[in-house]
C-alpha cells in the first residue's frame, strides 16, 4: 500500500485564509450568530459572466480548488471528490420558494439545475475539463471525511495518483431562519472569539470551502502525510475516549505519541462535553487546539480542522489564537483531529509530519 | 484484476412491487407501474405520469411501526423498508458480529417534507421536527437506526441519478480494502414537487408512458423507489456458509465534463465509465451477456448513451433494455433498483423487456430487447448517468 500525502491546501473561511503564505496572522472577530467568509478576488479565478451565474458555494468551491491545484503545481487530477452536508442551499431555496409562491407555475430551470448536491464537483470538472472519477458525499458532519476516506483508499491502491478533495458549505437565508427556530443557531449574538464560554445552546453558523490535493507521491509543497481516517455514525459520550484509544492502537500509536489534537468544539453547551472530557482526560498532557471560534460551524468545517493541522505540521508553529492549553512540544510530528456534530457523525483524522 | 465482491441479500420497493418477489413477477409479466400521481398534490397531475409507490406516508409509518412523533421523510421510510428486506434476505441476525456499514445514495433526501412545511417551519411547532430530516444524510442515519447499526461507517452519496451505482462502487471498495466486512449499499428517493417541477422546467417529462430508445420518445416518467444490496467479504461468506446471489465484478465512474445537465452527443463520460468497469472486471466487451441501460427515454440520454454503448461494444452488442418503462426514473435510487434487476436477470437467466418500444432511432440501428427472453447469463452491465456529467457503470456476474 502506498503512503498518502497532502500536497496542497486551500481555504476560504471567515478568516483571511485564502492566501497560503499567511497563517492566521490577521484575525477578524465577529459579533454575530451567522458569519460569512472573507472572499478572495473571485474575478482573478473566474470570468465575471460565469461568476454571476454561480451561487456562493459553487464560487467558493471552484476558487478553492484552483488555489489548491496551483499550489500543487498540477493541471489535472485522477479524481475530484467533494463533501457537502447541506448542498446547494441557495438554489434549492430559490426553487422551492418559487414552487410554493407561484403554485408550480412560471418556473425556470436554472436554480433547479444548480440545486443538485454534485453541482460544485461537476462545475470543477467542467472548468478543468476533467473526465475523471467524480463523487460527492452528503452525510452531515462527516461529508468531508467520507470524501477523504475514498481519496485515501484510491491512492493507497494506486488506482489514482492525484486527487482533488474538498468540503464546501453555503448558507441559505431561509435555512438559517429555520435553524434559528430550533435553536441549532445560537439565540443571541456572541463574540465569536468567546464562543466557547457562551453557555448557550446552538452554534454560530458559517460557510466556506476547504480543498486539498492529496497524492501518493510526496511533492515539495507537502504539508502532511494522511495516515488514517475513521467515521462513526453514532457514539455515546462515555465511549469517545475508548474509541479514540482503539483508533490510535489500530495505527500503532499511543496517546503520548500525539503532539497536537484538533478539537471541533463550537460552544454549544449541550455538546461541548464531548471534547471537554478529552481535554481534561486522555489528552490533558497534550497540546490542544480549536478553530470554530474563528470560522464558525457548518457541516464540512471539519475540513478546516484538517487545514489547520496540515499548516501546523508544515510550519511547525501553532498560532496562539488556536491554543486551548499550553504544552511545550519541541517537534510536532503527529496530529489528530476529532469532530462531531450534535452528538452524531464523529470523525477522526490522523496526520503526520512529512 | 481482482475478484468480485459477493452479494448476499437484496431488498426493494418500487412502483412495480413492495419486495423482490413482486418486482420480479411484474418484470416477467410485463406489468408496468406507471400511473397518475396520487400521494402528492400537484397542479401537474394531468400532465405527467409517474412510477409511484402507492402506500401513503401513514401506511409506511404503520408498516415500520414508527412512533407518532417520528420525523422520517418518505425517502427514509422507503429506504428502511428495502434495507430491512435486504438484511433479512442475507440472513443477518447479529449486527455486531462483523464490521457492518451503510452507503446510500439519495438526491431528494427530506425535500418532500421541506416543500410541504417550508414556511410553516418558522411558526408551526408540530412540523419543526422535520427540519432536521431535510439533509440528505438523514435518511441514511434513519436506516442505520432501523437496522441497529451503531458506531460504524455510515455515509451518503449524492451524484444525482448515478448516486446508488456509486454507493455500490464505494461499498465494493470498502469490502476489498478490508475497512468493512459487510456493507449495505443502495439508494432511496421519493417523489416530490421539487423534482416533478424541476424536470418539468427542463421539458423532459413525458405526458404519457415513457418509451426508452424509441425514435418518438417524449421524455421520462419520474419514479420513487428504494433498493439495497448486502455485500459481504469472502471471509464472512465462508464463515457463515452464505449463499451468494451474484458478484459485483467491476465498476467505473467518469465525468462527461460537458454540461451541467445534458450529456455530450458522443457519450464520452458513459464510454469511459463502461471501459473502466470492463477493465476492473477484467472482461472484454464481448463477454457481457446483457446491458441494463440507463435509458431514461429523454431525447438526450438515449442518444448519448446509445452512442456510448456502440463505441464500447461495436459489433459485439449483446441484448440490451431499459427497465425505466416499468418503474419510471427513480433518480438516485435507479442504480440500486437496476442492480437488483441485474441480479434477478442472472439468477433466472432472463432478459427483461424494454417496454413501449416501436420505432428505432434514426441515428443508429440499435434495437432494444422488447420481449422477455430466456438466455444463459453470466455477466450483466448496468449504466447510471446523471446531472453534473456523472456517469457510472457496474458489472454483475454469476461467478466471482
Amino acid at each position: 500500500m502506498k503512503k498518502v500525502y497532502i500536497n496542497s491546501i486551500a481555504s476560504i473561511s471567515p478568516q483571511k485564509t485564502y492566501d497560503n503564505s499567511m497563517f492566521l496572522d490577521e484575525i477578524t472577530d465577529y459579533n454575530d450568530t451567522v458569519i460569512f467568509p472573507q472572499d478572495p478576488d473571485y474575478k482573478q479565478y473566474i470570468p465575471p459572466a460565469a461568476a454571476r451565474r454561480m451561487a456562493k458555494g459553487i464560487k467558493m468551491g471552484v476558487v478553492a480548488s484552483k488555489i489548491a491545484m496551483d499550489e500543487a503545481g498540477i493541471e489535472t487530477v485522477d479524481a475530484i471528490i467533494t463533501g457537502t452536508g447541506m448542498g446547494c442551499m441557495i438554489d434549492s431555496e430559490k426553487f422551492v420558494s418559487a414552487i410554493i409562491d407561484n403554485n408550480e407555475q412560471y418556473l425556470t430551470p436554472t436554480s433547479f439545475i444548480q440545486s443538485t448536491h454534485n453541482t460544485v464537483a461537476g462545475q470543477i470538472a467542467l472548468g478543468m475539463e476533467c473526465k475523471a472519477y467524480n463523487f460527492t458525499y452528503v452525510h452531515s458532519a462527516i461529508s468531508f471525511e467520507s470524501a477523504l476516506l475514498d481519496t485515501k483508499m484510491q491512492l493507497e491502491t494506486d488506482e489514482a495518483q492525484h486527487i482533488l478533495v474538498g468540503g464546501v458549505e453555503e448558507l441559505g437565508e431561509h435555512t438559517t431562519k429555520v435553524h434559528r427556530v430550533i435553536n441549532h443557531i445560537k439565540p443571541d449574538t456572541v463574540c465569536i472569539s468567546e464562543v466557547l464560554n457562551s453557555k448557550t445552546e446552538g452554534a454560530v453558523f458559517s460557510e466556506g470551502a476547504n480543498f486539498f490535493v492529496v497524492s501518493n507521491e510526496k511533492k515539495q509543497s507537502c504539508y502532511a502525510e494522511l495516515v488514517a481516517v475513521k467515521t462513526l455514525n453514532s457514539l455515546i459520550k462515555e465511549k469517545v475516549s475508548k474509541t479514540i484509544e482503539n483508533f490510535l492502537e489500530e495505527n500503532n500509536l499511543m496517546r503520548s505519541d500525539i503532539d497536537v489534537v484538533v478539537f471541533g468544539n463550537n460552544g454549544d453547551v449541550d455538546y461541548d462535553d464531548y471534547y471537554q472530557q478529552l481535554s481534561e482526560g486522555i489528552f490533558n498532557k497534550i497540546q490542544q487546539v480549536f478553530y470554530k471560534h474563528l470560522v464558525g460551524e457548518n457541516n464540512t468545517v471539519s475540513a478546516f480542522g484538517v487545514w489547520l493541522a496540515s499548516k501546523i505540521l508544515k510550519t511547525q508553529t501553532i498560532p496562539e489564537i488556536v491554543k486551548l492549553n499550553e504544552i511545550n512540544t519541541s517537534e510536532i510530528k503527529t496530529a489528530l483531529c476529532y469532530n462531531q456534530y450534535r452528538g452524531q457523525n464523529h470523525s477522526l483524522v490522523l496526520l503526520k509530519k512529512c | 484484476m481482482s475478484k468480485g465482491v459477493a452479494i448476499t441479500g437484496m431488498g426493494i420497493i418500487s412502483a412495480i412491487g413492495n419486495n423482490v418477489v413482486e418486482n420480479y413477477e411484474a418484470l416477467i409479466n410485463g406489468k408496468k407501474g406507471i400511473t397518475r400521481v396520487d400521494n402528492i398534490e400537484t397542479v401537474q397531475r394531468s400532465e405527467i405520469m409517474v412510477g409511484e409507490v402507492k402506500f401513503t406516508n401513514d401506511e409506511l409509518i404503520t408498516q415500520l411501526n414508527l412512533p407518532s412523533d417520528n420525523n422520517y421523510s418518505r425517502t427514509a421510510m422507503l429506504g428502511a423498508i428495502a434495507a430491512k428486506e435486504a438484511f433479512a434476505d442475507a440472513g443477518i441476525t447479529d449486527i455486531k458480529k462483523y464490521k457492518t456499514g451503510i452507503v446510500s445514495g439519495t438526491s431528494v433526501g427530506g425535500m418532500d417534507m421541506t416543500e410541504k412545511y417550508y414556511y410553516e417551519y418558522l411558526t408551526e411547532k408540530e412540523h419543526q421536527k422535520y427540519i432536521e430530516s431535510h439533509h440528505a444524510g438523514d435518511s441514511t442515519q434513519k436506516i442505520a437506526e432501523q437496522l441497529g447499526i451503531e458506531e460504524s461507517l455510515v455515509t451518503t452519496i449524492s451524484t444525482a441519478c448515478s448516486s446508488a451505482a456509486n454507493a455500490i462502487m464505494l461499498g465494493a471498495r470498502l469490502i476489498k480494502s478490508g475497512k468493512l466486512d459487510r456493507v449495505l449499499v443502495g439508494g432511496a428517493d421519493c417523489l416530490s414537487k421539487f423534482t416533478i417541477n424541476g424536470f418539468k422546467t427542463l421539458m423532459i417529462l413525458s405526458d404519457t408512458y415513457n418509451t426508452p430508445f424509441d425514435e418518438n420518445r417524449k421524455g421520462l416518467n419520474l419514479g420513487e423507489a428504494a433498493a439495497f444490496l448486502v455485500l459481504e467479504s469472502d471471509e464472512v461468506v465462508k464463515a457463515e456458509n452464505k449463499k451468494v446471489l451474484a458478484y459485483v465484478k467491476g465498476y467505473g465512474n467518469a465525468n462527461d465534463a460537458f454540461h451541467q445537465t445534458a450529456s455530450s452527443d458522443n457519450g464520452d463520460g458513459a464510454t469511459l465509465a463502461m471501459e473502466k468497469a470492463l477493465k476492473t472486471a477484467n472482461l472484454k466487451a464481448s463477454e457481457i451477456d446483457y446491458i441494463n441501460a440507463h435509458g431514461t427515454a429523454t431525447g438526450n440520454n438515449d442518444l448519448s448513451e446509445g452512442r456510448a454503448i456502440l463505441r464500447v461494444f461495436g459489433g459485439d452488442l449483446p441484448e440490451f433494455s431499459s427497465t425505466k418503462a416499468f418503474t419510471g426514473h427513480t433518480l438516485a435510487a435507479a442504480g440500486a433498483i437496476e442492480a437488483v434487476y441485474s441480479v434477478l436477470a442472472l439468477q433466472h437467466n432472463v432478459i427483461f423487456p424494454n417496454l413501449n418500444f416501436k420505432t428505432p432511432m434514426k441515428e443508429f440501428s440499435m434495437i432494444p430487447q422488447t420481449e422477455l427472453k430466456k438466455k444463459e447469463l453470466n455477466t450483466v452491465l448496468s449504466n447510471s448517468l446523471g446531472f453534473g456529467g456523472n456517469c457510472s457503470t457496474v458489472i454483475f456476474s454469476k461467478e466471482a
